[in-house]
């Protein structure tokens, strides 16, 4: 096709290049990337606001263009995931209670040791559990504290983020609401 | 709290009301002892459990209760103590017994609220249910590949094709190579024929060897043997005369050729 120019015809057909690329990315874009799409002829205020147009050309049809940590993405309007839950019949298996004490406390309170995890749960960390979480790439080591034993300092990435649908941790529901009782001072 | 009260089942009856007494019998939580994330969950599981105060825990029942479920819990069913589960359990019951003897200690008249020896597990044991609350929300977020199906229609990649770029010398080196191998070749045939010439000196020689004198013509199978084989045998025989291994005699013109072996004798 032609390379869109800058007009108001053009700009829906870079629009329709927008909307072809994240189709078919399968994982989000940034804008970094898709300022590539139009090599470097495109202002980032102008790519927004085409984004933004494109999330309500899509408001009533099938997919919702969200922004995640990482980009843009098309995912499926949630209305619509119990139907498409049934072509992947093998679920998932549930994450441990522990792998996910230990996940809230890495994003509630992060940068933390283990020892910190241990502190607060009782027990001691399972290097079980902290594995599966760095290999579902949700967490990783950040650094480590300059203490004795140089322990690694636990963080969670942006993997997580995009993957619990959100933009940055700030998102994720306030700690206080988690308090059954006002904290003593 | 871990467990709501219609999940608690004792000898497979539903709990459907508080117990009037604070004990429950131990065996109550043997089953699902190990389910527990570790002590601070088993004590707000307790402190839950009986509304007692979060802030104003009554230590002497409390810690009365834990250590006997914990000493129920940790065994396994021939009584023996499993360690690794014991020591955080242990560590517990140390520092619940400490903080009810320090209590037991005459308060000086200025005491603070701050120097309640249960201020410290207070503050433990509220942090971690916040941390148990929050897990359970992030469990029931939706999450991409679960309840999140991003969208990914197909798309062939298309690169562009590169024409391969070639150099003159490139050109040469491959000719050259092309040349080497003939000649490579070329050598192998010869050597195979000069092998083949040699083989049939040492078959004639065998053959006059044995049969002392053979007339020229019975070395030649015309019928059988192919052309090429036929100047070979007769260039075996040239080259036996010329190193004088052979002997080649006629009485007369047209008259039959014998060949001999060349003896000194």
């Amino acid at each position: 096709m032609v390379e869109p120019e800058n007009s108001t015809e053009n700009s829906i057909a870079s629009k329709l290049v927008l909307e072809a690329a994240l189709l078919t990315a399968g994982q989000p874009l940034s804008l970094d990337d898709l300022l590539k799409l139009f090599a470097g002829r495109m202002e980032r205020p102008t790519m927004r606001m085409l984004l933004d147009e494109l999330k309500l050309d899509w408001a009533e049809k099938t997919l919702d263009l969200v922004t995640v940590a990482t980009g843009y993405r098309f995912q499926a309007k949630p209305q619509y995931s119990p139907f498409i839950a049934r072509l992947n019949p093998e679920r998932q298996a549930k994450y441990s209670r522990a792998v996910m004490e230990t996940l809230a406390i890495i994003a509630y309170r992060q940068p933390v040791t283990r020892g910190d995890i241990e502190q607060i749960r009782g027990v001691a960390v399972n290097p079980n559990t902290i594995r599966q979480l760095v290999e579902r790439d949700w967490i990783d080591v950040v650094g480590q504290r300059e203490v004795p034993g140089r322990p690694s300092l636990y963080a969670t990435t942006k993997h997580f983020l995009d993957d619990l649908n959100l933009r940055s941790l700030s998102e994720l529901p306030p700690f206080e609401e988690f308090a059954q009782n006002e904290m003593p001072i | 709290m871990s467990l709501a009260l219609s999940d608690i089942k004792i000898k497979g009856e539903t709990l459907t009301e508080l117990p009037q007494d604070l004990y429950i019998p131990p065996e109550a939580l043997e089953v699902y002892f190990e389910t527990f994330e570790g002590p601070l969950d088993l004590l707000l599981y307790l402190i839950r459990k009986h509304n007692l105060d979060i802030l104003d825990i009554p230590m002497s029942a409390l810690t009365k209760q834990y250590m006997a479920y914990v000493d129920q819990g940790v065994r396994d069913k021939s009584k023996a103590i499993k360690l690794e589960l014991a020591a955080d359990y242990l560590l517990m019951s140390a520092m619940l017994i400490e903080i009810k003897s320090r209590m037991l200690l005459p308060k000086p008249a200025e005491m603070m609220k701050e120097d309640d020896p249960r201020a410290e597990l207070v503050r433990r044991l509220m942090e971690y249910e916040a941390i148990k609350l929050a897990a359970l929300e992030l469990d029931a977020m939706p999450k991409v590949g679960e309840e999140i199906q991003v969208a990914a229609a197909y798309y062939q990649q298309i690169s562009e094709v590169k024409p391969i770029e070639v150099q003159l010398d490139d050109l040469l080196e491959a000719w050259k190579n092309v040349l080497k191998r003939a000649k490579l070749n070329t050598h192998h045939k010869i050597g195979k024929s000069e092998l083949s010439v040699r083989e049939h000196m040492s078959h004639i020689l065998r053959r006059l060897k044995n049969e002392g004198m053979i007339e020229f013509s019975v070395l030649f199978d015309v019928l059988t043997e192919g052309l090429q084989k036929l100047v070979v045998n007769f260039l075996a025989i040239l080259e036996l005369a010329k190193e004088g291994l052979i002997r080649i005699t006629q009485q007369g013109a047209f008259t039959p050729i014998y060949l001999q072996v060349n003896s000194t004798e």
